[in-house]
């Protein structure tokens, strides 16, 4: 799913590590979700949505509207 | 950089220590005492069945590390790396079956059973892992 978690996070000036301490996770659900390589679940993606302060749908773009 | 390591890590990582001190301790009882014929009767039963029990446990270790780690994407890698592991055993020993079932290959296993296969699938699926999706902190 394509997202904008890279740029966000490089406007705040964190590293894939700060933003994985945040969330709770793994650097490496970190760089999986970034990459598109994996779908975050709702609830993590509530999490990120919530550590940047925006909505979901202002972080991830919907996979059926293109 | 800090090292991922969940609570659900640490405690399977003490677990497997625990279980594989366990298996060396009750297979060089069983080696030794069975080898010399020093137990004899159900308990020479109880005794060769002693060492599956750890590597058992084993198997509970890596079930609960599945339902403990808070980590989503490490549980989907760890999930992805056990069903390779389960294929590839599955897949071993139905092959070695059927040469068996048809005389062609000799019915001692050599000591390499199911579960020796398991942890062959287990690494593989943790290469499959890291070719695929990098390094990944806290693998089986």
């Amino acid at each position: 799913m394509e997202n904008c978690l890279k740029a966000l996070r490089a406007t705040r000036e964190w590293s894939q590590s700060d933003l994985a301490q945040r969330l709770g996770v793994s650097r490496q659900s970190v760089n999986a979700i970034e990459t598109g390589k994996y779908d975050p679940s709702l609830p993590l993606a509530f999490r990120i949505a919530e550590v940047f302060g925006l909505s979901i749908e202002a972080i991830f773009e919907s996979p059926t509207r293109g | 950089m800090s090292r991922y390591r969940s609570p659900a890590i640490r405690r399977y990582t003490i677990r497997l220590a625990i279980l594989m001190a366990a298996y060396l301790v009750t297979l060089f009882a069983a080696v030794r005492l069975l080898r010399s014929h020093m137990v004899e009767g159900p308990a020479a039963y109880a005794l060769a069945i002693l060492p599956a029990l750890p590597v058992i446990g084993v198997f509970w270790a890596v079930m609960r590390l599945l339902i403990e780690e808070p980590d989503e994407y490490l549980r989907k890698l760890l999930v992805r790396q056990v069903m390779i592991a389960t294929g590839f055993c599955l897949t071993v020993m139905t092959i070695l079956e059927f040469l068996r079932n048809f005389d062609l290959l000799s019915s001692d296993s050599g000591g390499f059973g199911a579960i020796f296969y398991w942890f062959v699938g287990i690494a593989i699926g943790a290469i499959y892992n890291r070719i695929t999706a990098g390094s990944v902190d806290g693998g089986c």
